[in-house]
Parts: structure tokens; sequence; C-alpha cells
């Protein structure tokens, strides 16, 4: 199975070191290995830190970070051969990088797949960035690219600030889905598929809710148009952050449906595993009826 | 002990004696330079008539190159021009992808392993209308072994299909803008850009840090600085790791090393801080012929590649703008800490949105930190206008521009990326001189070949590959460019009062020559056969190293 990789853009002082290490640290067990141009401002607690070299740094739980320096597609490509094998690697760019040429990049290499492009936001000056005469065109095209803006640091800006930079942040090209965070909080199971994975393992499907998320499971045991419900399940509900289902496609194989914002990817689902679909979303915006209602309409699709 | 050589000519580019018949050598120094009688008042001397039919220079200096040159030529030459190597062949430039795939299949006749990888280096397809190469091509020389030929740009390799295997990349399905694909939907072969070719390029034969240069390819690179009269040379970024740093030291101290080396510390991958430190620790490790403690920074891309940051009206063919290499802030930190340290930066800018960052980023810094004469560099700085020469003249920097480029791919920036009016000004070395500007000129080998008097030929006539004269205004005398390829080049790297000239008390670092620049007329410069160098008062003839 290819590594899921998720990369973690945005300009500086946006909060993505910040972002990576709560993901650290709320990691649920998940084995993550992150990728840093330079260990600089890295703040890992030092009774986290197993063992450190030049080039990378061992923490506790099994997750490593290491240091990319010059060449990043070397570094994914040595990392493949790490033992124990990372659950999920989390790669974050430099702060003028276009990750979604990145993207394209690590798509290349033979043992990753992208999980999603994360791209932080700092409320305060994102608007700001955005006008820069240098480095305007840089922040459109890294807005562009997100699958998930985060929108950090919403706590140091007055509500009419933060009101109107999402209403700004919603008519800038792309599709991105926006998530507001402080301090970079955000659920590491609504930004990393490894860290949902095991949250969907530990508990049993069904409904719950973590801190602003609602999370939900459904089973869908009817075959369905994977492809036709991806689309609709990522154009209609732009309230739908990340969804990940065992899917009967309507030639009888099971496959894996994995959506991150507006992402969706199909494969081969591994053998024996249960129908259904679990989603997430925020709580407020949260529509389990739509999506249970695309899911009764899927039937039909399919059978017509 | 004394040895005074006499010369049919010594130009000193001393302006108060410019050109003398003799110049006396003791220690690796220049005693003086003048008549057989003036320097004979220093004592006891042995006169050297060997260099009598010659022409002496102060040694060149070359402002921007790379010695990974030295181990390039390791690998296949498919280049379009003849180019010698440091063993003083010259390979004959190839004309047509059929010669370039003779070559390759000569080179892989000799290859005994099967599986050994060919790699090529220095393909232009731009003299050949464009025509690509494919992998198809390449398998025609092996489908067995993987094939890898680097383009000149360094910025696009072509593969055959046992590459593309190895490296996972012979799928449908790619979506990729570096990765044109055929009809088949499988990948052509070729791979644009560095996070496309290092997929494959690893297993081609290309090592795995690009820039770094090993002990034999540092030997090499210096016996090309014998071949084209240059005493003294920088590799423009290198990550000097200790291991680096240590062969480095060694290598230049042999006895015979023929060249001082100039190393800048690249300044990816690390805090600022941390390249300060290590910029700092490095400086206390110079040698003689090792100056250590320089910072080189990237600011965009290339122009040709559109990654370079344009201002105003952007790219001719309307792509859009390039790529960032490092953030405004980042920038100012490293400047910041670089002049309260004493430490030099250089910063390449090649589009024009960047320089003006980087001296916009500068002025800043210096008001922050005054440090006169800190002539932090601009190199490449292709596309620079009169405004920004006159702000940088006043600001106290330096300029190092790339006279090859126009030789080498004018016709295509005229043509395609920036259009006429700004190809006609790109390295506008007359209007960065009329601003009084220190200005050094350069070859970025291996990107194009080392060799100062060719780059002074390309400043002197701005004529293209085409043959046609680009950016007459542009042109400058023999004299400037004679300058910027010896003083110049040695005042952006603050050397210049050690070399550059020769005078009483500089390092006796001269270019022996067979002809005269100063009288062969600005259109044979390029045509100037180098005998070899005196380094540090020792003799290196070209065809006995």
């Amino acid at each position: 199975m290819n590594l899921p990789v998720t990369i973690v853009g945005g300009y500086l002082g946006a909060g993505k070191t910040t972002l990576v290490n709560h993901l650290l640290r709320n990691a649920n067990g998940a084995r993550l290995a992150v990728l840093v141009n330079e260990f600089g401002e890295l703040p890992i607690d030092e009774d986290l830190i197993e063992a450190q070299d030049d080039m990378m740094i061992s923490i506790a739980g099994g997750c490593v970070c290491c240091s990319y320096g010059n060449d990043l597609t070397l570094a994914m490509l040595d990392m493949t051969r790490m033992q124990p094998r990372p659950d999920h690697v989390i790669l974050e760019a430099s702060g003028v990088a276009i990750p979604g040429a990145i993207a394209a990049a690590v798509s290349l290499l033979p043992d990753y797949g992208i999980d999603g492009v994360v791209v932080l936001a700092d409320a305060e000056s994102i608007r700001d960035r955005a006008d820069d005469r240098y480095m305007g065109d840089t922040i459109e095209r890294q807005l562009l690219d997100a699958d998930i803006v985060v929108l950090n640091k919403t706590d140091l800006v007055s509500p009419d600030h933060l009101r109107q930079t999402k209403t700004w942040l919603e008519a800038q090209p792309g599709n991105a889905r926006i998530l507001d965070a402080v301090s970079g909080k955000v659920e590491p199971a609504v930004l990393l598929q490894a860290a949902f994975d095991r949250e969907w393992k530990e508990n049993t499907p069904g409904s719950h809710a973590t801190g602003s998320f609602r999370t939900e499971s459904l089973v869908i045991e009817h075959v369905v148009d994977v492809e036709q419900f991806a689309r609709e399940l990522t154009t209609t509900m732009p309230w739908l952050i990340r969804s990940k289902g065992f899917i009967k496609a309507t030639d009888g194989v099971m496959k894996t449906l994995q959506i991150v914002g507006h992402r969706w990817t199909i494969s081969d689902a591994p053998d024996g595993v249960a129908a259904g679909l679990v989603v997430i979303g925020p709580s407020e915006t949260f529509d389990l009826e739509a999506v249970k209602s695309l899911a009764a309409a899927s039937l039909t699709e399919a059978l017509r | 002990m004394t040895t005074i050589y006499n010369a049919r000519k010594v130009i000193t580019m001393n302006p108060a004696r410019p050109e003398v018949s003799h110049v006396a050598v003791r220690d690796g120094r220049v005693l003086g330079a003048g008549s057989l009688e003036e320097l004979g008042r220093w004592g006891d001397y042995e006169l050297d008539e060997r260099f009598s039919d010659k022409v002496l220079m102060p040694g060149l200096v070359e402002g921007h190159a790379h010695t990974m040159e030295g181990t390039l030529w390791r690998h296949t030459y498919c280049g379009f021009f003849d180019r010698m190597d440091p063993a003083g062949k010259t390979w004959p430039g190839l004309k047509s992808i059929n010669a370039v795939l003779d070559r390759l299949s000569e080179v892989e006749a000799t290859l005994e392993s099967p599986d050994a990888p060919l790699p090529g280096w220095q393909l232009d397809p731009i003299y050949f209308d464009n025509q690509r190469v494919t992998r198809h091509d390449l398998d025609k020389v092996s489908s067995t072994r993987p094939i890898g030929v680097m383009h000149a740009s360094g910025h696009i390799m072509n593969v055959n299909t046992r590459a593309l295997e190895l490296a996972g990349l012979l799928k449908p399905g790619l979506n990729h803008p570096g990765i044109p694909l055929g009809k088949d939907g499988l990948p052509e072969g070729e791979l644009r850009g560095p996070d496309v070719m290092t997929p494959a390029g690893i297993h081609v034969g290309f090592d795995r840090d690009m820039l770094a240069c090993d002990e034999r390819g540092l030997r090499d690179f210096a016996k090309l600085c014998v071949r084209s009269g240059v005493t003294t040379v920088t590799d423009l970024a290198s990550r000097l790791s200790d291991d680096a740093a240590d062969m480095m030291l060694q290598v230049t101290g042999e006895k015979d090393y023929p060249a001082r080396v100039v190393p800048l510390r690249f300044f990816h991958g690390l805090t600022p801080k941390e390249l300060i430190d290590h910029a700092t620790s490095l400086k206390a490790r110079s040698t003689d012929r090792l100056r250590l403690g320089m910072i080189k920074v990237v600011a965009d891309g290339s122009i040709q590649g559109f990654t370079a940051r344009l201002r105003q009206p952007g790219y001719h063919n309307g792509a859009p703008n390039g790529m960032w290499y490092v953030a405004p802030e980042h920038l100012r930190e490293i400047y910041d800490r670089a002049l309260a340290a004493g430490l030099h930066v250089h910063t390449h800018t090649n589009g024009d949105e960047a320089t003006q960052l980087a001296i916009e980023t500068l002025e800043q810094a210096l008001q922050k930190c005054p440090a006169p004469d800190h002539r932090f560099t601009l190199q490449h700085c292709q596309l620079a206008d009169a405004a920004q020469f006159r702000k940088m003249s006043k600001l106290g920097m330096c300029v190092n521009l790339f006279a090859n480029h126009h030789f080498y791919w004018g016709d295509e920036h005229y043509r395609l990326t920036v259009g006429p009016e700004r190809a006609e000004r790109m390295n506008a070395c007359r209007t960065a001189l009329a601003n009084d500007l220190p200005m050094a000129i350069h070859s970025d080998a291996p990107i194009t070949p080392l060799g100062p008097l060719f780059t002074a030929w390309c400043a002197v006539n701005r004529i293209t590959s085409s043959g046609r004269v680009q950016g007459e205004y542009e042109r400058i005398e023999v004299s400037d460019a004679l300058y910027a390829i010896t003083l110049g080049a040695a005042h952006t790297l603050k050397l210049d009062g050690e070399i550059g000239s020769i005078e009483a008390g500089k390092h006796a670092d001269f270019a022996v020559l067979e002809d005269d620049p100063t009288s062969v007329g600005g259109d044979k410069l390029k045509d100037i056969r180098v005998w070899g160098t005196v380094q540090g008062g020792r003799i290196f003839e070209a065809a006995r190293i």
C-alpha cells in the first residue's frame, strides 16, 4: 500500500511548525515521519526526543523528524527504506514553496500517495500577504493548491476581521475547505489519514464528536458507481472535510474511496473489509441526511 | 631566491605602469614589475627566459563557476559546441541527434558491466530546432542499461526506457507538467525540473548531490583552470560538510595544486543563524589556496526555465511568473546577520524582480547595520535595468554578469523568454560600468565552458550563436573586459588587494598567453591561445599537466 503523504504549506509565520508539533503530540499512536527543510525552530520537547543527529530526530512513539536540506526527492526515496515503516509522512514545505508542485513531484515516487495538501493561513496577516508585491502571487498559488486551508490564530483577531477574512478566503479560486484553528490545533484525524484510520479502528462505527468535529459512519451495502459518488460527495457537500469508505463498485469489486476536501482517490480495497463509509466534518455544518440521501440515490443511479 | 621572467609583454592591469618587459618573483609573490634594470636592484636573481615569446597577464579570475564540472567530465560529453576536457582533448560538438546517439553508442561499446549506467551531459536541443530526444532514440544505444543525458541548462534530462523502469516511471496515468507523455500514454523520457530528474538521475549515474565534487573532480577542475589561464576560481554553491571541507583543504593543499579555490556556502537547509555560524567557522579554516567563509543565496530560478522572477511585463510568451527560492524575511535575516558578523554574501538573482528584492532588502539591512565596503554581489543579475545598477552602485554592491549566456541562449531570449528589447539589455555590462559598479563576468561552468577570455569576447561583441549582434549599445571595450576577468572579479571576492594585477606584493599569479589580448582585436579574444599559468610562483604548462 502506498504511504500517505500530507503536504503542509503556507507562508512564513502562518504556523506550519506549530501545527506539525501538535500532530506529533496527538498522533493517536500513528508513526509519523516529518520532513522539514531545516530543524531550526522545531520546538520538540526534549523529553520526547530519543535520539538526534544532523539529519534526523527520533521521537518517542515511533515518530521521526528529518531535515531534507537540498533535495526533497532524495530524502523521500531514503525514507522508503526506513524501519519500521512510518504510517504517514508529513512534508513541511518552505514558506515560498508551491505545494501543488511538491505534490505533483511526490506523486511520481513509487510507494507514495498524496493524502492531502494542507495550507496554513495566518488570520491576522493573510490578506496583507496576498497583497504583497513580491509574495502576493505565491500566496495565491499556495491557497489555490490547498485541499484544506487551516485559518490559524483566529483568537488573535476580532470577530469582524475573522468574518471578512473567511469571506475573502472563500472567494479565492480553488476548492479548499476552510477550518478555523487556534495555535494550529486541528484534530489529527481530520488532517491525516493514518490518525483517522487508527481512530476508526479503535472506535466502533457510529456517531461521535471530537472537539468541533463530528464523525459519522454509515453502511452502504448496495453497489455504487464509485466515481460518480465521489464526485457528488466532493462537489455538493462543501462542509465535508475527510471521508474514507469501502464501497462495492458496479462490477461487484470492493473499492477503497478516500476523500480529503475536494480531492478523491479510488483504489482496490484490502481483502475482507466490510462495506461502509465514514465522514468527518465540522459539527456546525455537518449534514448527515444529505449523505444518506446521496447514498440512497446512488443505488438508483447504479442500477439504472 | 628571486626569479626574473622576461616576456614579449607583461600586461599588469596596473594603470601606473600598464605594460612592462619583466616581472620578478620571490616566494610566490611579485617582487616587482618593470625593466630588468629596475628589478635587478633587488639583488641576486636568476633570469628565466622561458616566457620570452609569451604574453603575461594577471592570472584570470572566474567569479562564478562550479567545481562539479571536474566530475561531469567522467560522463559522456554531448554538447553542440567543441569543448576541451581536463586532459586537454577537444571533444567535437555534436550537430545532430544522430551524432549524439553515435557518440553514446561508442562509449556504450566500451562498458564492461551490462548493467552499468551511461550518463551524458550538455545536450541542447535548441540547436536541433528543438527536436526532442525520446526514450526510443536512447533505446537504440541500449535497451538494457540505464541511460540519462543532462541538458546544458542542468534543468532537463532525457532517459531511456530502462531508466524509466528503474525509477518506477514507466507507467500510464502520470500527470505532471514536467513529464511529457507519448501517444501510448507512457513518458517519452524527457524529465523537466530537478524534482522529476532526481528519481531517474540516481539510476543513470548522476551523483546524489549534484553540487558536490570529489577529490578527482577537484583535481580535474584545476586542470581546466590551467588550460584557460585561470588561477583563482569560485565554487559558487557548496554545502561544505565537514568531510567536503576537509577534502577540499587536503586537495588544494597538495604541492602541485594549481589554483586558488573560493567555495561559497550554499544557504539552503539551514536557518540563518546556523548558516552564519557555519560560515564563520569555515572562514577560520581558510588557507591561501582555499578561501572559505563566503555565503551564496539563491533568490529565484532561471529565465530559460521560466522560473526567474520578472517584473512587468513578465515573460514574452505569457508564461506565469517564476518561483521564489527564498522569502523576503529569510533573505533579510541572512543579510542582517551576515553584515553583523562581517561575512560576505553573493545572491543569485536572474529576473529583475528578484534583483529588486535583493537591492531593497540590502538597503534596509544596511540602515540597521552600516557596513562600508560590504561588496555584497548579485550573481547573474541578467535583467537588471539602469535604475537598478545605479541603486546597486550607491549601496556599495557589486555585480557578476552572465556574459556567456548571451552567446549560448541570446537568440532564445529574443524570440521566446523576454522579447527583443529586454534581450538586448540582458547582462548590460556597459550600463553597469557607466554607473561605476564593480563588475565581473562569468561562465557558470559547467553550464557554459570555463574560459574568461571567451567570456570577455562575449561581453565585447555580444554575438549570439546564430551570429547576430544583440544589444550593440551594451558592448564594452577590450580593456574593460580584461579588467572584469581580473581585478573586477577579484574585487567581488575581496581579493583585489592580493590578486588581479601584476604589481609588487601581490601573488605571482599569471596567465601565460601565446597571443596578446590587447592587440589581437576584440573579435579575436576567444581565439587567444593559452600556454598555461603561473600560480603562487609555480609554473603550470597546459601541455604537461
